[in-house]
């Protein structure tokens, strides 16, 4: 832990919470005893004065966690308390900044900013008044009478922040607001951002703020929240002490988000949370698939090159940053390379193995047939596809015979996503085909028997 | 970029216009006023079943009225009651399955089947005024039009996009603003494209309606329908070439006066993150927005409505908090008042569906066999008309649609001719086909064409024009033969759009089957083997046993094929022919 980070746990207390969450979970109930568990019983506070981020890797649960403290999302288990009063019934006054800005392209600019105060019964006069004020604010003056789609994505998020903004919300929640949006307008956006609630131009009293970027986090937070995945669950909850406005290059900066970033490679080692329903919950590392990451094998291939250019061995964070990668988009192609045993992942640095770099040194064919013996061996689901077509006469089994066997671990959305990972990899590694428009898997040679028979088909 | 203030448009560019239109919306209100009062005195007058129908030209206008006036309220009604079914089935999900099966079924039943239960009910809901046999007939007209409509928007609700659902929770939407505001914008496409079909097969029920028999009574009344009918039993051409043009001339009205105005105005509700370039354009619209008198009547009725509903809604208890959306998805405990409703409606169910096999036990086994023989003809009688539809129109479809300036001519044209009622021409055509020695057989089937064939071509136009064009080039590049160009490009192409337009069309000859297989001619009464004419017969004579069963068939015949072949085809091509990005 660098010197800039504090741990949280006291000084969380000092003001009254706005939110304050206890315990919350949420899960699926699966037709089988089994039920999916998203996030794990969890107890977090927004409390005046921050700007908390919560950042973590794609399926820890941040969007759902920013639903449920939100009031939009009810918890499976445990409360979410506004000012003390359950969420539910509380008169709250909050508001959320879309990553797809959400905005209605039927109303122009203006109507747009307008329809929050419409609901809340505001005079015609005064609501004009007040939405062009905060048209005004951030930096849309004269835009009033254009639609949505007549603008830029950075000015559409403008529109999304004055709509948020012109109800006064207490609390401002953020679900990924700059990642629709090209770097430079994303950099801008956030620095006016800031400026605002450093003049405290508005009256919002906590931002919440969802990310996957380490660096906008600890550009823009008070408090960092990092979230671990399967289920989701809180890793780490630190205070940000380097004094506004921060500069990217300093020390106290890159070293906390190396510090951030060590947290989301380092092998989860947190002990997984009681639960007290008596429900059977499967924790899903103990369960017999792999979650196989959504990255291609040609990415595999191309970060497996990179490596051994750089003699073998990398720091993570500094290879995203080489290839101008989000992290996010990098950790999956890494735990693939690692899931197939062509890398090692510890502290934060990348190494390859002897497998990985005879893969990264050969040739196409070679490297397909690498990667299926790699592919075999180290995950299950593939073999299972494998097996299961050879043992067949016909040498065909429909998707639904795996979806099924994948639905008891995964949630239903998750099932499909794996399929259609493991149907990349095995098709790449030729080691089964798919076909799409009879939903089934196929072994290459039927394939290609078929192929000359059913030439009508198509 | 485009950057207006927000009333400068009304206020300035209006100068050259406003006295003449709101001279002309003026005498509109004038005949509207005139034909509310005629027409209520009409109806509340006594009931006439049989009104005398005057062939002279003179009294067309005022029947052409009484059939636009039919037409009007039934789709009124229509699009009250579609928008109330989507909301219900988008959002109860426990009655959701139910009533999208429900859905389903009802639009495969043919229209006129319902004729006999809905008019009987409706006079003796209201025996002692003409009301009760119009609002019959209304409701006859309805059934044509309401569930396509209802379908339309129970999956716009559906399709909405969940953050934009988020938004209007997290900001406090009353239903009624989330309704005005994301709801129905969402849907205004899909409901416009759809109320244009679905008046079109208003039409197409009407010319048929207005005069039938049902027992031993007969019933007549005064309207466009009735007219053409009356020229065509009486033979007299001229008469019947006057009601046909005033047919017409009603439906190209209707595309330049209001269809078209609100495809125009519609634009504004698509979901597009980029303005697209080609934009409809309607003279009737642009003249609309340049009215002083509507611009200021229309915004000063909003507000004065709209405003008070808001400053109310906003102070009541659900507005105030903000519902947690996965609470909707929940099912909920069952309370006292479903548990009541829920067993009145199994035993309402069980109830009718004893009374009904009570019913299909007077039909007798021969009976049975005569009607799935003439289910077998008309099933063959649809899918010719439906081959025959396919073949001439791919060719010529295609090449309007590989050929952008032609399209843009013909595309409206052949959307006007898809709304005309192919009913209406009908007897000239029958009549013509008898002077060469062609039967109602072959008149059958023209008549399936003709109502079905403009679905077919207007899909096909518009697949051939979404073929991209570096598709093309790159076929030409490889000098691909015709045929290869045919198998390997356009086929694949236009195929999701031949499929629906296949799909419409064999509804619509299903439909369509009823009234041509079963016709009244010069005194006399035609009929082949057939399923449709069937029903016709069976409702002419009162005989409620074989109808009930004929419909039952007609629409497990559709049902059937809707789910064997039709289904099916979607999913291929949504799989395998879809043309991405």
């Amino acid at each position: 832990m660098p010197e800039a980070a504090v741990q949280n746990e006291t000084l969380a207390r000092t003001g009254e919470a706005i939110i304050r969450a206890q315990g919350i979970e949420k899960y699926y109930e699966q037709p089988s005893q089994n039920r999916i568990q998203v996030i794990s019983a969890t107890d977090l506070e927004i409390v005046p004065g921050e700007i908390l981020a919560l950042l973590g890797p794609s399926g820890s649960g941040k969007s759902t966690m920013l639903r449920m403290l939100s009031g939009l999302s009810r918890p499976s288990a445990g409360e979410v308390f506004w000012h003390g009063k359950p969420i539910d019934q509380a008169e709250i006054n909050v508001a959320i900044v879309f990553q797809s800005f959400a905005l209605f392209p039927w109303l122009t600019v203006l109507e747009n900013v307008e329809a929050p105060l419409q609901a809340r019964g505001i005079d015609p006069e005064e609501r004009r008044e007040r939405s062009l004020r905060m048209l005004d604010t951030v930096g849309l003056d004269g835009f009033q009478a254009a639609y949505p789609k007549e603008l830029s994505g950075g000015m559409r998020q403008r529109v999304g922040f004055a709509r948020a903004l012109v109800v006064e919300p207490e609390v401002l929640f953020m679900d990924e607001p700059f990642s629709a949006l090209d770097v430079l307008t994303a950099e801008n956006l956030r620095s006016e951002l800031l400026e605002l609630w450093a003049k405290k131009t508005m009256p919002t009293k906590a931002v919440f703020i969802v990310t996957h970027n380490i660096e906008e986090a600890v550009l823009l937070a008070d408090r960092i929240i990092v979230l671990g995945r399967n289920p989701g669950h809180i890793r780490t909850d630190f205070r940000v002490q380097i004094p506004q406005p921060r500069d990217k290059k300093s020390e106290p900066f890159t070293q906390l988000v190396d510090y951030i970033y060590k947290v989301l490679t380092r092998p989860d080692v947190m002990p997984q949370a009681p639960d007290q329903t008596g429900t059977k919950v499967r924790d899903q590392r103990q369960m017999h698939y792999q979650m196989l990451p959504h990255a291609r094998p040609g990415g595999i291939a191309g970060l497996l090159e990179l490596l051994l250019d750089k003699g073998g061995r990398d720091d993570v964070y500094r290879l995203a940053d080489d290839l101008a990668f989000e992290i996010d988009d990098l950790l999956p192609i890494v735990d693939a390379a690692q899931l197939l045993g062509f890398l090692k992942v510890e502290e934060g640095d990348a190494a390859i193995t002897e497998t990985g770099a005879e893969y990264g040194n050969s040739e196409i064919l070679r490297q397909k047939e690498l990667f299926r013996d790699a592919a075999v061996e180290h995950v299950l689901l593939l073999r299972q596809i494998r097996r299961a077509l050879e043992a067949k006469s016909d040498h065909t089994v429909p998707e639904e015979f795996f979806l099924d066997m994948l639905d008891e671990q995964f949630s239903e959305e998750e099932s499909l996503r794996q399929l259609e990972t493991a149907v990349n990899w095995g098709r790449y590694a030729e080691l089964f085909d798919f076909d799409a428009s009879r939903r089934r898997f196929v072994l290459p040679e039927t394939q290609e028997e078929e192929a000359g028979a059913g030439e009508e088909e198509a | 970029m485009k950057i207006q203030e927000p009333f400068a448009r009304t206020f300035v560019t209006v100068r050259k216009w406003p006295f003449f239109i709101d001279v002309g919306v003026g005498l509109c209100a004038l005949a509207v006023f005139f034909a509310v009062v005629h027409t209520g005195e009409y109806w509340l007058g006594r009931p006439v079943p049989v009104v005398p129908i005057s062939l002279k030209s003179s009294s067309l206008p005022l029947y052409a009225l009484y059939s636009v006036i039919r037409i009007g309220i039934a789709y009124v009604l229509s699009l009250g009651f579609a928008l109330a079914y989507g909301y219900i089935a988008a959002y109860n999900k426990r009655l959701e399955p139910w009533m999208i099966a429900a859905l389903d079924i009802l639009q495969s039943i043919p229209v006129l089947s319902f004729l006999p239960p809905l008019l009987l009910a409706m006079i003796a809901l209201i025996p002692t005024h003409q009301l009760g046999i119009e609002l019959g007939v209304i409701l006859l007209i309805f059934t044509g039009q309401v569930w396509n409509l209802a379908f339309s928007f129970y999956s716009s609700l559906k399709a909405i996009p969940r953050e934009m659902m988020e938004a209007s929770r997290i900001y406090r939407y009353s239903g009624w603003q989330r309704f005005w505001q994301l709801e129905m914008p969402y849907s205004a496409i899909g409901l416009v494209w759809n109320s244009i079909v679905s008046v079109a097969n208003g039409w197409f029920a009407l010319m048929a309606c207005e005069m039938f028999q049902l027992k031993e009574s007969s019933y007549q009344l005064p309207g466009l329908g009735s007219y053409i009918q009356t020229a065509t039993y009486e033979g007299n051409m001229g008469a019947l070439v006057a009601g046909i043009l005033t047919m017409v001339l009603i439906v190209v009205a209707t595309d330049q006066l209001l269809w078209r105005p609100l495809i125009a105005w519609s634009e504004k509700f698509k979901f597009e993150q980029v303005e697209s370039a080609d934009r409809v354009t309607s003279p009737v619209l642009e003249l609309l927005k340049r009215s002083t008198l509507i611009n200021s009547l229309s915004t000063r009725i909003v507000t004065s409505i709209g405003e008070p509903i808001y400053r109310s809604l906003a102070k009541s208890d659900s507005c105030r908090v903000v519902k947690p959306i996965d609470d909707d998805q929940k099912r909920g405990g069952f309370d006292v008042l479903s548990w009541i409703v829920a067993f009145a409606a199994v035993a309402l169910v069980g109830w009718g569906a004893t009374r009904g096999i009570l019913l299909l036990r007077a039909v007798s086994g021969h009976e049975l066999l005569i009607l799935l023989a003439g289910a077998g003809a008309t099933f063959l009688r649809v899918n010719g008309a439906l081959l025959i539809s396919a073949l001439w129109t791919i060719p010529v479809g295609v090449a309007i649609g590989f050929n952008p300036r032609v399209a843009a001519v013909i595309q409206p044209v052949a959307q006007v001719l898809a709304s005309i009622p192919a009913t209406a021409f009908f007897p000239i055509l029958l009549i013509g086909l008898m002077k060469i020695g062609g039967g109602l057989g072959i008149g059958a089937m023209a008549l399936m064409l003709l109502g079905t064939q403009w679905y077919i071509l207007f899909n096909v136009i518009a697949g051939a024009m979404s073929i991209p064009s570096d598709l093309k080039e790159a076929a030409s590049l490889y000098r691909f033969t015709r045929w290869q160009r045919w198998r390997t490009l356009i086929l694949p192409g236009i195929f999701p759009y031949l499929v629906t337009g296949m799909v419409t069309a064999s509804g619509g000859a299903w439909n369509a089957s009823v009234f041509a297989e079963y016709t009244k001619l010069q005194n006399r009464t035609l009929e082949i083997t057939g399923l449709g004419a069937q029903i016709s017969a069976a409702t002419d004579s009162g005989n409620f046993p074989v109808l009930l069963i004929a419909t039952i068939l007609i629409s497990l015949m559709v049902v059937t094929v809707n789910r064997l072949l039709w289904r099916r085809l979607y999913r291929l091509a949504e799989t395998r022919y879809k043309l991405l990005g």
